[in-house]
């Protein structure tokens, strides 16, 4: 039987506790909320931390206020709330893994998640095979050997949500609290995917109100669940004040893609195809080609790579066509 | 009318396994047991230079280390391929083969303490395909072999083929590719060994072969048979997976021995993959004449067989890829090349179906082919070229009952094929594909003559009756097919039977579960144990009850006067008259196989006392933008001769389309051979099983031709439903979208890929194109029934 | 390792109060299994990759792999063994046992705790729902076809009872 390393586990009450528990433990001590990402490595021994903090007996991250949710709610209440039942948001909770794992998982865990990767993502037995990658106990990265960097493939299905839907996410450390726009969280590096720190918890995620936008989220993977996405389009688009009848204007759209970067990938040349124009199959298909040339999936997940990359075609043009449909 | 047999009855097990009080074998402890843990090779290939284990065993709680010094004798499941050893002396041969085992007294310690193992290895040039191993002879993974790395060479002609395809008005060669997979049972092998100061060593273990098991452990351990006792626990899943003797049992056997202590391992789900036995990967060539009418004139079949790194079944998988292409239709002039080669990867072996499944895609696809060349509808094409009932095949196999006309009826009518098969719309389809299977090897792995299963049953004097027998519980309902058999012969209740099996020291051996066996095999030896002890008991009824023993009739716990019924007795006082006269009521039944009719080298495989036979109808949606392939529905007959449990028939026939279905759409051992030929994905996230989601609809019809070999008239049912399936959905696939994915299994991109050729005018297909260059041996030539063939081969006359 | 101290908290397992002493990196699965002998509760991969070490806690199904002892102080936790009610089988380990659905075995404490997860919240649940609430539970033998038709005859036996 695969076990954890030993460890010490604290479960504060609040989240000043929580992050005073942070600073003794040093760098030797990691937050934890439902353990669904940070077990499996801790067992595999990609993270090897001596303290382990509890966040989900904090009475404030479990919080939902308004538009405001927070982050150790699970992933099943949020794909359940009814607020966010017909929202993008709750499509992309309810497609993470299986409903076992959202029962545990929460939104801050899968904001969160560990960057992944088929070199990665192994035993240490299976990693000491290849002699390790930088992520861990190595030195280079096996899916781009003459890169300075680690390609590990930001694997999140709500956090492409957030960065269309321009979420905000509201931090606490020791220096205080900070709010930090959804796409400043994240950095394109495998390694350092995250601009959080390492002390700072991630307490609250705010959603915009609903005002003339809406979006979707469409994932690509092998099975209907379990598995991460190869591929995830979150479409936004925002109509043209008073724009009325079938044609509708749009006035700006954000296409944002997971599972092919290190980092949800906005693709900025997808949403210029599509502000200003008429929202229709013409500006979809242009929109679809934008995405496909920078859409880059490298050979460290499920499936053909250039498979992947011509997906994102289809499956931007498929949630265009959504949005299209639902508008 | 039976009482029992063909009803749908719970299995004997069914309530211990809802309420979790099965004990696999992970679930069995002992006071001061020890965990084991095995030093797997980070290299695909090296010498091992040297091991340092001084730092391992000197860790608190450390108990024992063992490396390849401890345990340098041999073993194998096949006689010819002794190739194995417990831990790894000289040599590792893949990444997970295992070079060093720790028992200690906690499994985080054993863990701790690998860490400290230093092993120094001379990498060696490494072999990740069988293509590679084919190009280079040298050098050689194993010091044995045919020629260079090519473990096995096989060259069978039945009748001049090459005159018999030039027969035809058509004649039409393609070649496949089969992916390997593996069996992925939802329990990690698990093995608790004890050893007793009086000198005997007792092994639980997940396995269905534990008679080999005791074989491999006698040897090993230098221990007479006698001294060791294998006790195989129920199998949470088995697949063909758990057949082999395994290192990991034989370590934890010695380990008990050293330190006196039990010891026990589970195995990780990463070390399952490395155990493998599964799918070998093989690429096929299939060339056949026809006449316009669709008749087969000749047939010429070559496979090149990826085997890892060790023998395992191997030898006996590769007679397999040529051995029942002869079963379903008729083919009068037979030649089959088969090769195996050794690379650096984990052993494959028997998986469900073992080594037809491969053929059976390649053939079935081919058939598919044909028919669209020829414009005859395949469902009509496979009906006109039947094997007879009651026949001898060209290379010799003894065809019993034969159901696969019905069979395809019944999936023709079900389906809607008529209305579906090149009329729905784009993007939709239909394909067809049949297959059979071998209900039991009609050879034991070592060659005797002894009976292959034997049943030992107690009549006890309160009316309760125990079965014994050597058969192993793997999921597939074999304690049952023992009790409801023996129940329906002495007309008691089924539940008042102890079923007691699969232990060495109790049950008398049956070989094991494989090859479809053991409903046939075991039955049988249970058939006859429950008539033996039926005749006691009447002797001293009739007697009693002044009738002819012929006017008994043994029904609902009673036995007394068919003619009238209240003249009777309770079946224990039935027993209680007996054992008054003869003494305690005990009888033995046994099961040996008809002889085979081929006198061929390598007729050892094939045979079989019945042959299972299904049909198949598989309905896709294909995406053309991205090749994604759903299948919502299966139409499935399978020929079981007869059902003895209808229920768990239909279970076996679901349960082989849900893996078939995973085979053809999904599932494969992939590895990395530009990266120290790693397995790419040994997890069950990333080896992809279907989930409820996948899962497509199943109609099944049963069909029941009784076979005169089996217990009731009944055949095999486990294996064959699985076979058809692969080759159903590539043809379905080409019927949605007119391209042909000769590749298992059918992904996205290998779909993609070829829609993209058919667009550019190129041939619209995804598949091998080349087969390489064998050094076949000489052909064994034998001629056919047909031609006067005796089953025995003759010498070549050289001019 | 085994060195360090054991730490003991209450919970309540099958509804009775427990106390257990264990050490502190054990999961919820070890701990059921080692420590209070309570072998149903199957393991398949112990990453959270399978279902088949799937327990209720607090009424909800959850993974046992992945949830650690100690975070369990003070919950209800629910394994196979608490399933069948002095001595008489609950409604779904009856329809399990007579349709079939156990083959092997080895997922099926996880399949009836997960579908019985599903009938408390959903009493008559349609193909779909069943399909999607089991969709997080591998089987390696049945198709789930057999489990299907046993989680419906169920719901049916417990909505006449």
């Amino acid at each position: 039987m695969l076990r954890l390393p030993s460890f010490r586990y604290l479960q504060p009450r609040s989240l000043a506790e929580a992050v005073r528990m942070k600073a003794d433990a040093g760098p030797e001590g990691m937050f934890v909320a439902g353990g669904t990402d940070l077990y499996p490595n801790m067992k595999r021994r990609h993270q090897e931390p001596k303290v382990v903090i509890s966040l989900m007996r904090i009475p404030e991250l479990q919080a939902l206020d308004g538009w405001n949710v927070g982050t150790c709610v699970t992933l099943t209440a949020l794909s359940n709330l009814p607020t966010f039942q017909h929202s993008a948001v709750a499509t992309a909770a309810r497609l993470v893994s299986t409903p076992l794992l959202r029962n545990m998982g929460t939104l801050g865990g899968n904001l969160c998640l560990d960057t992944r990767c088929n070199y990665y993502n192994q035993s240490y037995e299976w990693r000491k095979s290849i002699d390790f990658c930088m992520k861990k106990d190595g030195a280079i990265c096996w899916v781009a050997p003459s890169s300075p960097r680690c390609w590990a493939v930001s694997s999140s299905d709500v956090a492409p949500v957030m960065v269309a839907i321009g979420a905000e996410y509201r931090l606490m450390g020791p220096q205080g609290e900070r709010i930090v726009p959804a796409s400043r969280f994240y950095n394109n590096d495998g390694i350092n995917y995250l601009t959080k720190q390492p002390d700072e918890i991630l307490v609250e995620v705010r959603l915009p109100a609903p005002n003339g936008w809406d979006t979707v989220y469409h994932k690509l993977r092998r099975r209907g669940s379990f598995d991460f996405p190869v591929l995830g389009v979150a479409a936004w688009i925002k109509w043209e004040p008073g724009a009325g009848g079938r044609e509708r204007i749009v006035q700006d759209a954000r296409i944002v893609l997971g599972g092919v970067a290190s980092y949800p990938q906005e693709v900025p040349e997808a949403a210029a195809a599509l502000r200003g124009m008429t929202f229709g199959a013409d500006s979809i298909a242009a929109a679809a080609e934008a995405a496909y040339r920078p859409s880059k999936p490298m050979d460290n997940t499920d499936f053909d790579l250039s498979w992947r990359k011509q997906m994102t075609r289809v499956y931007v043009r498929r949630a265009l066509d959504e949005l299209q449909r639902k508008s | 009318m039976h009482k029992v047999i063909g009803k749908a009855l719970r299995k004997v097990d069914a309530v211990a396994k809802v309420t979790g009080a099965t004990r696999f074998a992970d679930d069995l402890a002992f006071p001061r047991m020890l965990f084991c843990k095995l030093l797997r090779s980070t290299q695909p290939h090296a010498r091992i230079v040297s091991i340092d284990t001084g730092a391992a065993a000197a860790l608190d709680g450390v108990q024992a280390v063992l490396t390849g010094r401890d345990l340098p004798i041999p073993f194998g499941i096949l006689p010819v391929s002794q190739d194995e050893h417990a831990l790894c002396v000289d040599k590792v041969r893949f990444i997970g083969d295992p070079v060093a085992a720790v028992a200690a007294t906690t499994e985080e310690t054993a863990t701790a303490a690998l860490d400290l193992i230093k092993v120094a290895y001379e990498p060696l040039k490494s072999f990740a395909s069988a293509e590679d191993a084919v190009a280079n002879p040298e050098p050689r993974i194993h010091d044995y072999g045919d020629s260079g790395n090519l473990h096995k060479l096989i060259d069978l002609e039945f009748g001049d083929a090459d005159a018999g395809i030039a027969k035809g008005d058509f004649v039409r060669e393609d070649l496949f590719f089969f992916e390997g997979n593996t069996h992925l049972p939802m329990e990690q092998h698990a093995a608790v060994a004890t050893w007793s100061p009086d000198g005997k060593v007792t092994l639980w273990t997940s396995t269905q072969t534990p008679h080999y098991v005791h074989r491999a452990l006698a040897k090993v351990l230098e221990l007479p048979p006698a001294r060791i006792r294998v006790i195989a626990t129920p199998n949470g899943g088995g697949f063909g997976g758990k057949s082999d003797p395994f290192n990991h049992e034989i370590a934890v056997a010695k380990l008990a021995m050293i330190t006196g202590r039990p010891v026990k391992i589970t195995l990780t789900r990463e070390e399952v993959f490395y155990c493998h036995r599964g799918r070998h990967p093989t690429l096929m060539s299939v060339r056949t004449g026809v006449t316009k009418d669709g008749a087969i004139t000749g047939m010429h079949f070559r496979s090149l067989l990826d085997g890892g790194a060790y023998g395992s079944y191997g030898v006996a998988s590769t007679y397999y890829t040529g051995a029942l292409q002869t079963v379903t239709y008729h083919v009068p002039r037979y030649h089959f090349q088969g090769a195996r080669a050794f690379t650096n990867k984990a052993p494959c072996g028997p998986k469900r179906g073992h080594g037809t499944p491969q053929p059976r895609f390649a053939l079935e696809v081919h058939l598919d082919k044909i028919a669209e060349e020829l414009r005859i509808d395949p469902a009509e094409l496979r009906l006109k070229t039947l094997v007879p009932a009651n026949s001898l095949t060209a290379n010799y196999l003894r065809i019993g009952s034969m159901g696969l006309g019905t069979c395809i009826e019944k999936v023709v009518d079900g389906s809607g094929w008529k209305t579906k098969f090149r009329k729905l719309p784009q993007g939709r389809g239909v394909g067809l594909a049949c297959s059979s299977y071998i209900s039991g090897a009609g050879l034991p792995i070592y060659w005797n003559n002894m009976p292959h299963s034997g049943v030992q049953l107690k009549c006890d004097r309160g009316g309760g009756v125990t079965v014994f027998c050597g058969s192993t519980e793997i999921g597939q309902g074999s304690d049952s097919i023992l009790a409801y058999i023996v129940a329906e012969v002495l007309g008691v209740d089924p539940f008042d039977i102890a079923v007691v099996t699969g232990d060495t020291d109790l049950t008398p051996v049956d070989l094991g579960s494989y090859s479809s066996r053991v409903t046939l095999m075991t039955g049988n030896a249970a058939l006859q144990a429950a008539e033996r002890a039926r005749q006691i008991l009447a002797v001293h009824a009739a007697r009693k009850l002044e009738v002819p023993v012929e006017r008994l009739a043994f029904a609902d716990g009673r036995v007394c006067d068919a003619k009238d019924r209240k003249q009777g007795m309770s079946f224990a006082e039935a027993v209680q008259l007996a054992e008054a006269a003869e003494g305690t009521i005990g009888t033995t039944g046994s099961y040996t196989p008809p002889k085979s009719a081929g006198r061929y080298r390598g007729a050892g495989v094939g045979p079989s006392p019945a042959y299972s036979y299904s049909a198949c109808v598989a309905e896709v949606d294909v995406d053309p933008e991205t090749g994604i392939v759903r299948v919502p529905t299966i139409w499935i007959a399978h020929d079981v001769g007869r059902s003895i449990n209808s229920a768990s028939v239909i279970g076996q026939v679901e349960g082989s389309i849900y893996m078939g279905l995973g085979e053809a759409l999904m599932e494969e051992m992939a590895y990395r051979g530009n990266r120290n030929v790693v397995h790419k994905i040994p997890s069950l996230l990333e080896y992809k099983s279907p989930t409820t989601l996948e899962m497509c609809d199943v109609v099944t019809y049963l069909v029941e031709d009784p076979d005169p070999n089996g217990p009731f008239g009944a055949k095999e049912v486990g294996q064959g439903p699985l076979l058809p399936v692969m080759p159903a959905v590539a043809n379905a696939v080409y019927d949605a979208v007119g391209v042909r994915v000769d590749e298992v299994p059918i992904t996205p991109e290998k779909v993609l890929k070829a829609l993209r050729r058919k667009e550019k005018g190129e041939p619209a297909r995804y598949g091998p194109d080349s087969f390489p260059d064998i050094p076949w041996p000489e052909p064994t030539r034998v001629p056919t029934p047909w031609e006067g063939g005796d089953g025995k081969s003759v010498e070549r006359v050289h001019a | 390792m085994s060195n360090e101290s054991k730490v003991k908290i209450a919970l309540r397992v099958n509804d009775e109060p427990t106390e257990v002493a264990f050490a502190p990196h054990k999961t919820l699965l070890e701990v059921l299994r080692e420590d209070l002998n309570l072998t149903g509760t199957k393991h398949g991969c112990e990453l959270g990759e399978c279902g088949t070490c799937t327990v209720l806690l607090d009424e909800t199904p959850v993974l046992s792999c992945l949830v650690l002892g100690l975070a369990c102080a003070g919950k209800r936790v629910r394994t196979v063994e608490g399933m069948a009610q002095g001595g008489k089988l609950h409604p779904l380990q009856e329809t399990f046992a007579d349709l079939g659905a156990a083959q092997c075995g080895y997922c099926t404490p996880a399949f009836l705790l997960a579908a019985e997860a599903l009938l408390m919240s959903n009493p008559k649940p349609t193909r779909d729902e069943i399909k999607d609430a089991l969709a997080g539970n591998l089987c390696r033998c049945t198709g789930y076809l057999k489990i299907y038709e046993a989680i419906e005859l169920a719901a049916q036996r417990i909505q006449h009872a």
